[in-house]
């Protein structure tokens, strides 16, 4: 890839090429993303995520897989999803807001991107089921839609606490044919069942592939994931090539769990002078309040208390409760090519408020955690007025209809 | 103390088999009269579990017994620190996961383990490729860093893990996680006769031995047992110190009886 700097970009007054060189490209042989990544698992699972490393690789470098799944993307997940000028919320705020519109994929939200591409994967290497975690259900929704139309079988476990607070999600699930395990241990939340879905992995490697949710988890998985996600900022650079006059906006925000589809969109923007900015929940805020430490298979900043235990993340957005952050997030604001900043459960209901009278778009909470900030940055000028701003709605909000109706 | 390796190889040349019985650190208020109990009992080394709150590689029960030593409001130091001030007569063995130890710092977490007694460490979450940094910091500080083998490690990885674990050899008897099971799993078998004909060191099978029989059983197979859950679900239930050591006895007396070995008397216990 040629050095960024001699990209003809025309920059904005105020911009600068901060971190440039970071790219976002394959982890080292161990899997390390800078320091932080990695393969800690129990010597059991070495030799599964061996072997899915090896697959990915062939099947990434085949461009029969790459035909099959992008066909599996344009005719059933709806690829690709629209980039929106937000006109008014642009006049209101004097910022140029472009939304890519995740939130109009197959199942609502971009989840069903790294999904399709894994049980693709999974079918081609011979297995039969698929494990998954999930938090506010977004994945295993996806997970038991990819399972149903590939023909496998899908187990999904998820904590009892959230399946309270995401009870249509379970019946989603269920109704699309998947197992849905409750998890009683410990916080009840993401943590634990992603804690679950592992150790259930090493009882069936076998017949069973492990579905990761997001950049997170042993190597190969957050590589992988990113490179199922990166459609998102691949689509989103040439949309806004089209809709620019600068061809690359000045600011593009995404929200960060795990930061799958954080990590999707800046893929595609990492090699251009575009600020890259992560928003977090005040209350699972790894890149921001966590220490280095290591969690489900991966080295990385997680949410701990002084004596190294893990503590539960808070968050109104069930999909962003989780105390780590994806290896090549860590990276990123490490090198500075990414700067990761927090907003509250307040700001983020009143950023789901705004966006549904201003554009008729109803974002899921963990989304509206990107639309909270630019809202916040508009206000106090941190976005230079005339500033061009793309913000990925990651997934639909009909699902939080309940939690809204109890906070408005 | 000797080190974990020369006692368990002095222990396995008298002909005797290894028992190397768990112990949440920090379970109950007097959690150290379990580690004297099993001490008396004729174990030869002990294992002592530091909670951790999201121990991937545990079932239920060791769950359980993490959460309820964290929830008494014991950290890695404290557990460390009531070591520090007992001598138990035989070697112990930290085991924990790596993010306790990321916490400290690898290099003052073994320096850390040492000074309390602690000779030998497992980390769970550590596999092969990993551990190269521990290791060094664990040597630096005369703490042996055992490594664990699977049933589906190939035969490359297993020679490496053969030639590079301390103390013994850890064999996970079969695929799943730690908590009590029917019967030793199929795969111990095999997996213990491919790791004795690698190396000299002490090979353990762990993981699912549940009764004295099974004991008896995997110590045909290997030098010796690690047995967790069992134990650990009894001191859940509320047996006592003496209760916890009688069945570890049992196990002692079931490893001398089935041991090849028995004739040359030395089924003596250790303390």
């Amino acid at each position: 890839m040629s050095d960024v700097s001699l990209r003809p970009v025309s920059l904005r007054p105020g911009s600068t090429l901060v971190g440039r060189r970071t790219k976002m490209g394959d982890p080292d042989r161990l899997g390390r993303f800078g320091d932080h990544g990695g393969q800690f698992v129990p010597e059991s699972l070495v030799p599964a995520c061996q072997e899915l490393e090896q697959a990915f690789r062939e099947a990434w470098a085949d461009p029969r897989f790459r035909r099959d799944l992008d066909r599996l993307l344009a005719v059933q997940a709806g690829r690709p999803t629209p980039v929106t000028p937000a006109w008014n919320l642009s006049v209101e705020l004097g910022v140029t807001i472009l939304l890519k519109r995740e939130d109009l994929a197959h199942t609502g939200s971009h989840k069903i991107n790294n999904v399709l591409g894994q049980a693709l994967l999974a079918r081609r290497m011979g297995k039969t089921r698929l494990i998954a975690e999930t938090g506010a259900g977004q994945h295993g929704v996806a997970t038991a839609t990819a399972g149903a139309l590939l023909g496998l079988r899908v187990t999904v476990f998820m904590g009892e606490r959230d399946m309270e607070r995401q009870a249509l999600n379970v019946f989603r699930m269920r109704l699309l044919g998947a197992e849905v395990v409750p998890v009683t241990a410990g916080s009840r939340t993401l943590k634990d069942a992603t804690s679950e879905a592992m150790r259930h992995w090493v009882t069936c490697v076998d017949s069973a592939y492990y579905c990761a949710g997001s950049v997170m988890g042993p190597h190969p998985y957050p590589w992988m994931v990113r490179e199922l996600q990166r459609v998102i900022g691949d689509e989103a650079r040439t949309q806004c090539a089209a809709e620019l006059s600068t061809g690359v906006p000045d600011y593009v925000v995404a929200c960060v769990g795990g930061g799958s589809n954080a990590a999707g969109t800046f893929a595609g923007f990492v090699d251009t002078a575009a600020r890259l900015v992560g928003v977090e929940a005040e209350g699972g805020a790894a890149a921001t309040f966590g220490r280095v430490g290591v969690l489900h298979g991966f080295r990385s900043y997680v949410l701990q208390d002084d004596n190294g235990q893990v503590v539960e993340a808070h968050s109104i957005a069930a999909g962003l409760d989780y105390p780590g952050i994806g290896p090549e997030h860590a990276h990123l604001a490490d090198s500075g090519r990414a700067r990761y900043v927090t907003v509250s459960d307040d700001e983020v209901i009143a950023a789901v408020a705004r966006l549904a009278r201003t554009e008729g778009i109803l974002p899921a909470l963990e989304s509206a955690h990107a639309v909270a900030w630019v809202l916040r940055a508009a206000d106090s000028g941190e976005l230079p007025p005339g500033c061009t701003v793309l913000v990925t709605l990651s997934g639909r909000g009909d699902k939080d209809i309940t939690a809204l109706m109890e906070r408005l | 103390m000797t080190g974990v390796e020369v006692h368990l190889r002095e222990q396995r040349a008298r002909g005797r088999k290894l028992l190397v019985p768990y112990l949440t650190g920090g379970i109950t208020a007097d959690w150290i009269e379990y580690a004297r109990g099993y001490a008396s009992a004729g174990a030869d080394a002990i294992e002592i579990g530091l909670p951790f709150s999201d121990p991937i590689l545990d079932g239920p029960t060791i769950q359980e017994a993490s959460d309820r030593a964290l929830a008494r409001g014991v950290t890695t130091r404290s557990v460390l620190e009531e070591l520090a001030a007992v001598r138990l007569g035989v070697p112990l063995i930290a085991m924990t996961y790596y993010n306790l130890v990321v916490h400290e710092g690898a290099a003052a977490f073994c320096a850390a383990l040492a000074a309390a007694g602690v000779r030998g460490l497992i980390v769970s979450d550590v596999p092969l490729d990993e551990a190269d940094d521990l290791r060094g910091h664990a040597e630096t500080a005369g703490v042996e860093l055992t490594l664990l083998a699977s049933p589906v490690t190939g035969p490359e990885r297993l020679a490496r893990i053969a030639a590079l674990s301390r103390g013994f050899v850890y064999a996970v008897s079969l695929m799943g996680t730690t908590g009590e099971r029917d019967r030793v799993a199929g795969s111990a078998a095999l997996l213990a006769r491919r790791l004795t004909a690698l190396t000299d060191r002490p090979v353990l099978l762990g993981f699912g031995i549940s009764t004295p029989d099974h004991a008896a059983e995997a110590a045909t197979l290997a030098d010796g047992v690690v047995v967790g859950t069992a134990l650990m679900r009894r001191i859940l239930d509320g047996a006592t110190p003496a209760q916890v050591s009688a069945v570890v006895a049992g196990m002692r007396q079931a490893l001398d009886a089935g041991s090849p070995s028995e004739v040359s008397g030395s089924a003596s216990v250790v303390s």
